[in-house]
C-alpha cells in the first residue's frame, strides 16, 4: 500500500487516520472494485502534474475536463478486433469504459492545462496560477 | 486532492531473479488469439518505445523484454503513487512450428503485438489409419 508523503511531514496523523480508513475499506462485506487508471500526482513550486498508464487507449479515446478544481479524466479501452473463428488462450487485458476524478488543490485555469500521451503513458501538467504560487518573503532589517 | 488512498488494480511484478539497481521488473498482460495462420499476442507495456521491446525466440521460449522510460515531469516531485514503474518481462513455452524470422512486432499506444505465423510445413497433416 502507498499512502500520500506530503501528509507525513505536517501530520503525523494523517498517516494513521489513512490506514484506519484503509482498513475499513479492505474488512469484508465491503469489497471494493479496482479503480482504472490508476493514477501519480506530482507537485512543484509552478505545477502539479498527473500520469496514468493506458496502454491500449487511442488519444483520441481520452476526455480530460477541468471544472474549478476536479480534473476528471474519462474514456474507453476497445477491445482488440479479432478475426470471426479466432480461439482466445488468455485474457488478461481488461476493456470497457472508465472515468476518474482528481481533485486539484487550486483552481485550474483552462489555458494551463497540457496533455501528452506518449507510448501509452498519459502526462496532464496543470499550472498553478500566479496567487497560488509559493512567495518567498523578504525580512526587514529592523 | 484528497487523502484517501484507492485501490486500484496492482501490477503483477514478475517472477525473475532481483535486478541490481533493486528497480521492479513487472509482468505484462497479455491477451492471446489463435487464429487460422496463427497466433497473435497483445502485451500492455506502457512507458515502453517501439525501439526497447527485444524479443527473442530460443528453443520454444519466446522471451519478451520491455525498457521502461520513466515518466518525470520536470521540477516536480511524486505526492502520491498507485501505481509503479519498472521493465517488463515475461516469456511462454510456444509450439516448435514457428517460423522465428517470421514474427511480426508492431508497438502502438504501449502494447506489444506480436504475431507468430505456424510455418507452412508444420500444417497438419492428417494420417489416415488403414484397417488391417
Amino acid at each position: 500500500m502507498l499512502y500520500p508523503t506530503y501528509t507525513r511531514r505536517s501530520d503525523p496523523f494523517a498517516v494513521m487516520r489513512s490506514m484506519l480508513r484503509d482498513f475499513e475499506r479492505t474488512s469484508p462485506g465491503r469489497a471494493t472494485q479496482p479503480v482504472f487508471p490508476a493514477v501519480n500526482v506530482w507537485q512543484g513550486d509552478e505545477a502539479v502534474a498527473i500520469t496514468a498508464e493506458l496502454p491500449g487507449v487511442d488519444p483520441a479515446d481520452i476526455d480530460i475536463s477541468v471544472k474549478e478544481n476536479v480534473l476528471t479524466l474519462s474514456g474507453e479501452r476497445k477491445a482488440p478486433g479479432v478475426p470471426e473463428g479466432a480461439r482466445w488462450h488468455r485474457n488478461e487485458r481488461g476493456f470497457g469504459k472508465f472515468a476518474r476524478s482528481v481533485r486539484l488543490p487550486f483552481v485550474a485555469a483552462e489555458d494551463k492545462v497540457e496533455a501528452r500521451m506518449t507510448n501509452g503513458v498519459l502526462r496532464i501538467v496543470i499550472g498553478r496560477p500566479e496567487e497560488d504560487k509559493p512567495r518567498k518573503i523578504e525580512i526587514k532589517a529592523a | 486532492m484528497t487523502n484517501d488512498v484507492t485501490h486500484t488494480a496492482d501490477k503483477t511484478p514478475a517472477e525473475t531473479p532481483e535486478t541490481t539497481t533493486g528497480s521492479r521488473i513487472y509482468r505484462p498482460l497479455t491477451d492471446i488469439v489463435e487464429t487460422t495462420d496463427g497466433v497473435t499476442l497483445m502485451l500492455e507495456m506502457p512507458g515502453v518505445a517501439a525501439e526497447d521491446v527485444d524479443i527473442t525466440l530460443e528453443k520454444r521460449v519466446l522471451t519478451i523484454r520491455g525498457k521502461v522510460h520513466a515518466t518525470q515531469p520536470e521540477k516536480l516531485q511524486l505526492a502520491y503513487a498507485e501505481y509503479g514503474e519498472g521493465d517488463f518481462e515475461r516469456a511462454f513455452t510456444m509450439s516448435d512450428d514457428f517460423d522465428p524470422d517470421k514474427i511480426g512486432a508492431q508497438v502502438s499506444n504501449g502494447v506489444l503485438t506480436l504475431t507468430l505465423p505456424r510455418a507452412a510445413e508444420a500444417q497438419p497433416k492428417k494420417i489416415t489409419v488403414t484397417a488391417s
